[in-house]
């Protein structure tokens, strides 16, 4: 007996003394966590080479990504790489855990808070010499506790996306395209044939949200500290859209078997839907024999409104040469470097300088731009990314259901997290 | 069954001593890979999972703080989203395993008595057949099923042809037992069962049964995995003796008996491990639902594995994330524990003694 509790006590020390080393291992591979002397605002320098991760939309994109950087690269002399993340808000977690986190990354409004909350990013905007040009909507969205975090990479606004040969065929010109409401629920009524809906979009607060702005609702009050979900503007907002659904001229992506608005649209079950930007790449490669317009959104009782989106350029705070990453971004946010991104893969640049040569060489898609004046950006609370996919979840059930309910109890969610 | 055996008290001798040495020795390198990758993890997460820690450098730095029970208390009486979610992907999942566990066990079962035949021609090709979804990746096999089962796919062409409207699968959010109480005329809930909940969840909704959309992973699950199990009984079968067969056969008990009552009962020790298996496999569903549907149809689909994901990876809720794992963990061990205890092998009770040695026949 007593052989058996020392062998037990040797092989109890063995795995402690293992574990104990793992550990130990494990503690020496995460690098310190007080960061590259982002508090005292100097930013860190070395000879390092940059690794830049993207969260690419298809070969367009990484190839005019790789290329911008490859010239940065030869100018400056500071080698980067470009690498494409199959699941980017995964791979840049398990970067921050691991105190070796890519030096320049894309964040999208809804892990910004998140990642800035933990410290894992380098709150640099201020710094940029280009600072001043972003739409300051934009600098809004990437501000969290008065900090300006990262420089907005491109963005984009949802518009209303009309088939021209539909539009054509129910007899409507374009003195018809919709101003308001009441025009909108109008032509999707003449619009609606046995073979398709008038209008359809994607059940989700981000293009019924739209709706909301155009109500005078939004999710936060500007500051971003008050929910204002249960306001009587979006009540409205959810009602009117319930009454779209109910009529039956208008319905959601996912009632019509589509994944998304421009799969309804580019299949032919919609003759409008309500996207963004990136629709227009996707109706080219997948649907292009459908043509189309893009209009600026319909006015509500409170006014013109749309949703905009938009991922910026993070830096790591545990980045061994913040300087270079600085420099880096700041040429990709350039003027000429956007109006190339544009180019090559249809966004929208974040300032102010490039719009006027974007609206110039889109005409077709000047409406997305021209929404800008107006739209709302997206909440980036740290925890709104859960309470708007529950508030999305019950938004797919709209139509049977309950608006002043589904907004209360959002409302709720909304609290909790800016207590 | 059990024999008792009574081990007589070995002697050590050096030689004994120096053998474990060199057996412990032999065994380190696994003991270390296992240690590496299983019981350091494994710790490291149950120390997240009581810890503040943000995601951000390692979870033993010195500003991550040790929070309790808080991360638990959050997922089990929060009141707020998180309990909500939580209560919702186990409501899904619970109701996954009911219909996946036992589904799967009797169609492996009934497929490996089949392919188990010695008159069936071409066994090895039905085996093979019945064996291949198994070696094929849920991921590929997901997108198949999502194709399949698409509002004008495959599955709902054929409904068509009988004259059903089939449903649109992987965007129906409406549980399978409401629809059905829905058709007898009960399409609001009772009362007591809207007025009480649990984990955020009303009775009401605890009883929706699984969704059209879950109903599509459900028929996946017994589809890709019914191969595998159905090995594990082939195998089982082919142990057993022809012996106690003919003796039941000359006493004259007819196919149906012989199932149930002799191979049946021999098959106990398969019967632990495929139902064991299932067990742990349907409480971990996560590729499925990470390729498929993220979750939705109203969060319908979503599990305890990919709620953890998204707890940890998505909203940077590491504490939480580790916390749903646990109690995932928890409840895989306290249901093989109770499975384990209905299968135990039991003394034969005196009922059916009496009935033996009255040579009463049923």
């Amino acid at each position: 007996m007593q052989r058996r509790t020392t062998r037990l006590a040797a092989a109890a020390a063995l795995t402690t003394i293992s574990v104990l080393g793992l550990t130990a291992c494990g503690g020496s591979g995460f690098s310190d966590t007080s960061g590259g002397g982002a508090s005292d605002g100097a930013l860190t320098s070395s000879d390092d080479a940059l690794s830049v991760l993207i969260g690419s939309s298809g070969d367009a994109e990484t190839k005019a990504v790789t290329d911008a950087v490859a010239s940065w690269s030869s100018d400056s002399g500071t080698d980067a790489e470009v690498s494409v993340a199959s699941d980017l808000p995964q791979q840049l977690s398990q970067g921050f855990a691991s105190g070796k986190p890519a030096d320049v990354f894309y964040v999208s409004t809804d892990t910004l808070a998140g990642f800035a909350g933990n410290g894992s990013l380098l709150p640099y905007g201020d710094q940029l010499s280009n600072a001043d040009d972003f739409f300051p909507t934009l600098v809004q969205s990437f501000t969290v506790d008065d900090q300006f975090y990262c420089a907005p990479k491109d963005f984009s606004t949802l518009g209303l996306i009309i088939n021209t040969d539909m539009w054509a065929e129910a007899g409507l010109t374009d003195a018809d395209v919709p101003t308001d409401w009441d025009g909108l629920t109008e032509v999707a009524a003449k619009l609606t044939t046995a073979d398709h809906v008038g209008l359809a979009f994607s059940p989700e607060y981000a293009r019924v949200g739209a709706f909301m702005a155009q109500a005078g609702g939004s999710v936060t009050n500007d500051d971003g500290t008050e929910a204002t979900l249960d306001s009587s503007e979006n009540v409205e907002a959810l009602t009117y859209v319930q009454e779209l659904l109910t009529s039956g001229d208008a319905a959601f992506s996912s009632d019509l078997g589509a994944g998304w608005g421009g799969e309804a649209f580019g299949t032919g079950k919609a003759a409008m839907t309500i996207e963004g930007n990136w629709i227009s790449g996707a109706l080219t490669n997948d649907y292009p024999d459908v043509s189309y317009q893009v209009a600026e959104l319909p006015a509500g009782p409170g006014g013109q409104g749309t949703l905009q989106f938009t991922n910026c350029w993070g830096i790591a705070a545990d980045s061994p040469n913040q300087e270079a990453a600085v420099a880096l971004v700041e040429q990709l946010t350039s003027t000429d470097q956007q109006l190339a991104f544009a180019d090559a893969f249809g966004v929208m640049p974040s300032i102010q300088s490039a719009a006027d040569q974007w609206k110039t060489d889109n005409p077709d898609q000047a409406a997305f731009l021209d929404s800008a004046d107006f739209a709302q950006g997206v909440p980036n609370q740290d925890g709104s990314a859960a309470v708007i996919s529950d508030f999305n979840s019950q938004l797919s059930g709209l139509k049977d259901g309950d608006p002043e309910a589904i907004l209360e109890s959002a409302q709720a969610n909304f609290d909790a997290i800016l207590k | 069954m059990s024999a008792v055996v009574t081990r007589a008290p070995r002697r050590r001798s050096a030689s004994t001593r120096g053998e474990g040495l060199s057996g412990w020795l032999f065994v380190s390198p696994i003991l270390v890979i296992l240690g590496l990758f299983l019981a350091v993890p494994v710790l490291m997460a149950l120390w997240v999972s009581v810890s503040d820690w943000t995601g951000r450098g390692s979870p033993f730095a010195a500003g991550v703080g040790f929070v309790g029970a808080d991360n638990y208390r959050e997922l089990l009486t929060g009141g707020g989203l998180a309990e909500k979610d939580f209560g919702l992907s186990l409501r899904n999942n619970a109701w996954y395993v009911l219909l996946v566990v036992p589904i799967q066990t009797a169609v492996s079962l009934l497929l490996a008595v089949l392919v188990n035949r010695q008159v069936l021609r071409g066994r090895g090709f039905f085996r093979t057949a019945f064996y291949f979804p198994s070696v094929t990746s849920s991921v590929a096999i997901t997108v198949l099923w999502l194709f399949l089962f698409s509002q004008s796919g495959a599955v709902n062409k054929l409904l068509s042809f009988v004259g059903i409207t089939g449903p649109a699968w992987f965007n129906d959010a409406s549980g399978v037992l409401h629809n059905l109480l829905g058709l007898v005329g009960v399409d609001r809930a009772p009362a007591f069962l809207a007025d009480h909940t649990v984990l955020g969840i009303t009775l009401w909704d605890w009883l929706a049964g699984p969704s059209v959309a879950m109903s599509a992973f459900i028929l996946m699950a017994v589809f890709t995995t019914s191969g595998t199990f159905m090995l594990l009984f082939l195998a089982a079968l082919q142990n057993l003796g022809g012996d106690v067969q003919e003796a039941a056969m000359m006493d004259g008990a007819s196919g149906w008996q012989r199932f149930w009552r002799i191979t049946l009962p021999q098959l106990r020790p398969t019967l632990f491990t495929v139902l064991t298996l299932g067990l742990i496999g349907t409480w971990q569903v996560f590729d499925q639902i990470y390729t498929g549907t993220q979750g939705g149809p109203q969060k319908t689909t979503l599990t305890p594995a990919y709620l953890s994901y998204t707890s940890a990876f998505g909203d940077q809720e590491w504490g939480r994330g580790a916390a749903i794992a646990f109690v995932l963990f928890v409840i895989i061990v306290v249901l093989t524990i109770l499975q384990r205890i209905v299968l135990r092998e039991r003394a034969v009770s005196k009922r059916r003694i009496a009935l033996y040695t009255s040579g009463a026949r049923r």
